[in-house]
């Protein structure tokens, strides 16, 4: 591997949602770094984070603890105008329910060109309605689309015009938020294709967020797995899948269902008991057991780990 | 993975056809299925949304909204023919007792109000014709059986005091408390999360064994499917397309939609390289569809599947497809070397078992 540039870089993030009673650490120390040109997976379960932290980067959620780089200067707390105004160009998003992400009374021209008008990243009349129609061209859509209204679209199209809203931007780094997790299985596959032409054709950097495994096995370069708002591994996707170490890793992975008769019947599956840590005697850190592969683990599991399984070099 | 063994039938569909009206307009949701059900298996009903699934179901049960009615075909369950049921009185005799259901959103089946305890307990009072303590306790029983534990604490409770898992769990011991013969279960895990997802799936499988149910599972997820299924029914755009036992329809499939779901799927996609997609969108209900519904998107369309429908070809005792490559006249398609690996990785694996 080559040298490998950090675009975006988290550091001890912690965030808490509530106050006093009804406080609630949704974020809990986590740290990883997305490099230029990957795509990142992240996964775990509903509720486990995932996107407390794309709402972090995008700074839609207030940092409680830590920092986030981009570039390796800071983008939370107190920036200044122009690298916010870079930032808010530079780092787009794209939601996993196309619908409710839409403006629905708002023309498809609007929504797409929203983003650049608050930016003011055009130069006339002429040229935002360019910039719109190229987009709409790049994710596969016709420009007169850029007339009517989200309602008349079918779930793949929408999420194309979602797409469409990021990639006017001429984003750097994109924040996919399970994108095609409401779309149906024939509708997918165009999708992820898109998404990977985009990344290819622009440069692009994902941080791609999902539940299903399949789906971050096949477009991912390397993957965090988050439980209850801790990363508990990170690896190359590869690694991951093959050799799982923490036990929630494991879980997660034997419970997808493979789509082969075969296979799936033979398989067990592992279920994941937290109280077999013991932390309160022992406290865990984000180790790197093997070379760019990090467990949330104390000494004692460490030992174990190595002790249990298989790790290469 | 055995065959269906006992091939007694125990619940027929025949030529069946479901109208929807929609503003005047008519949309043909179920378009002359045929199906059969046998006594004991698991058959699990695949295909996009919109292709049909829950319309099928629904009108196996008399849950079909207000604006469809069947238009044609009889669903023969013993000795008698649903379609014809009128009154809901005639339905109730039916549902729940000898057919149940469980949905995807475990909330639409459950009362807010009433503790979930009671909830199993009525069908145990008014299906099983127990009162007092014996139905409590058989209460307690249900819901043991379904893994909740503490269950005297968990009877008193309300739904909104259990997760989505725990709520799916409850919904199950209320269809089972009805002591149905048929288990239908449409898309019950698409809204969990996969550890779940795995624990519900295992506990309807036991629950089949342990009741002798007979359970037809809707979903779209292939990985669900091989998990749970003894025989496969693809669907398209209202149509069975193709049916057969589970390793057939998985490494033997006949027709080109089904190819193209398992093409699709990111485990056959190869790093790096575009995912296999099937072009374009299912078509629109509300226009007639002729030939093969998936002729437009289908690479090896012929000149017919644009002009006749294709009967069901006989592949095996078991397996059927209609699809009019068939036909001993069609050419010999070439199909993509993923498919065709995944073919040879399921013969090996039927060789070693
Ligand atoms: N604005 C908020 N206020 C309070 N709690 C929140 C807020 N946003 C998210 N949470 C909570 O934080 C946790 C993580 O949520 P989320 O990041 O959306 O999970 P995921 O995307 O992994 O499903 C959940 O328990 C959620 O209820
Ligand atoms: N009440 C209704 N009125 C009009 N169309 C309906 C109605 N219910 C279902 N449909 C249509 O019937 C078709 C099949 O729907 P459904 O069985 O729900 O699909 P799925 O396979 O996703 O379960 C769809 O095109 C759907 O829009
Ligand atoms: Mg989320
Ligand atoms: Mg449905």
């Amino acid at each position: 591997m080559t040298h490998k540039e950090v675009l975006v870089a988290v550091k001890n993030l912690k965030i808490v949602f509530g106050k006093g009673k009804n406080k609630f650490v949704a974020i809990d120390d986590v740290s990883f770094d997305i490099f230029k040109g990957e795509t990142f997976g992240l996964v775990g379960e509903s509720g486990s984070g995932k996107t407390t932290i794309g709402r972090a980067i995008m700074r839609i959620n207030e940092v409680t603890d830590g920092q986030i780089l981009y570039h390796g200067k800071n983008i939370n707390g107190k920036i200044s105008k122009d690298w916010d105004r870079e930032i808010t160009q530079k780092i787009q998003m794209i939601f996993q329910d196309p619908m409710a992400s839409l403006n629905e009374r708002a023309k498809v021209d609007y929504i797409i060109s929203e983003g650049l008008v608050n930016t003011k990243k055009f130069i006339s009349e002429e040229d935002r309605q360019q910039k719109v129609r190229k987009a709409l061209l790049n994710v596969g859509l016709l420009p007169e689309f850029a007339n009517r209204f989200p309602h008349e679209f079918s779930g793949g199209q929408r999420q194309r015009i979602g797409i469409a809203r990021a990639l006017v931007m001429e984003p750097e780094f994109i924040i996919a938020d399970e994108p095609i997790s409401a779309l149906d299985v024939s509708i997918r596959a165009q999708v992820l294709n898109l998404l990977a032409n985009l990344q290819q054709q622009n440069h692009l950097t994902y941080l791609f967020i999902a539940h299903d495994l399949s789906i971050v096995r096949f477009i991912t370069d390397r993957t965090a797995v988050i439980y209850k708002g801790n990363i508990v591994e990170l690896a190359e996707t590869e690694t991951l899948f093959s050799n799982p170490i923490h036990p929630y890793t494991r879980a997660l992975l034997s419970a997808v269902p493979e789509p082969n008769p075969y296979k799936e019947r033979e398989k067990i599956v592992e279920i994941y008991d937290p109280t077999q840590h013991r932390y309160d005697q022992q406290p865990p850190a984000f180790v790197e057991i093997e070379k760019g592969h990090f467990i949330l683990a104390n000494e004692q599991e460490i030992e174990n780990y190595r002790t249990t399984r298989k790790m290469g070099g | 993975m055995e065959a269906t063994r006992t091939k007694s039938s125990i619940l027929s569909i025949q030529s069946l056809v479901i109208k929807f009206t929609l503003r005047g307009q008519v949309l043909t949701a179920i378009r002359d299925i045929s199906l059969e059900l046998y006594q004991g298996e698991s058959l699990a009903i695949v295909g996009e949304s919109g292709s049909g699934k829950s319309v099928l179901v629904k009108s196996i049960m008399g849950l079909l909204d207000k604006n469809g009615s069947i238009e044609q075909g009889r669903i023969l369950y013993n000795d008698r023919d649903l379609a014809q049921f009128t009154t809901e009185r005639e339905w109730l005799q039916i549902r729940g007792k000898e057919i149940a259901m469980v949905t995807q959103d475990p909330m639409t089946s459950l009362n807010p109000l009433k503790t979930i305890g009671k909830q199993i307990e009525e069908c145990v009072v008014l299906h099983q014709g127990l009162k007092g303590k014996a139905a409590y306790e058989e209460t307690l029983k249900y819901l043991t059986d379904v893994g909740i534990y503490d269950v005297e604490k968990r009877y008193k409770q309300y739904p909104h005091e259990f997760s989505g898992g725990m709520r799916q769990r409850i919904v199950i011991a209320i269809a089972l408390a009805c002591h149905p013969k048929i288990l239908i279960c449409d898309e019950p895990t698409t809204a969990l999360d996969v550890t779940i997802q795995a624990q519900i799936l295992q506990l309807l499988k036991n629950l089949q064994q342990k009741y002798g149910l007979t359970t037809v599972y809707i979903t779209h997820d292939l990985g669900v499917v091989a998990k749970v299924a003894d025989r496969i029914a693809v669907m398209y755009a209202g149509d069975v397309i193709e049916v057969g036992a589970t390793h057939e329809v998985f490494f033997n499939g006949q027709h080109p939609y089904t190819w193209a779901l398992i093409s699709s799927l990111p485990q056959l996609g190869l790093k790096g390289q575009q995912l296999y997609s099937i072009k374009g969108t299912p078509p629109n209900l509300f226009k007639a569809i002729k030939g093969d519904a998936f002729a437009p998107r289908n690479p090896f369309a012929l000149k017919i599947d644009y002009e006749e429908r294709p009967p069901f070809f006989q592949v095996s005792n078991t397996h059927y497809a209609r699809t009019w490559l068939l036909d001993p006249r069609a050419p010999k398609v070439e199909l993509p070397e993923t498919l065709l690996a995944f073919f040879e990785e399921g013969r090996q694996h039927a060789n070693d078992a």
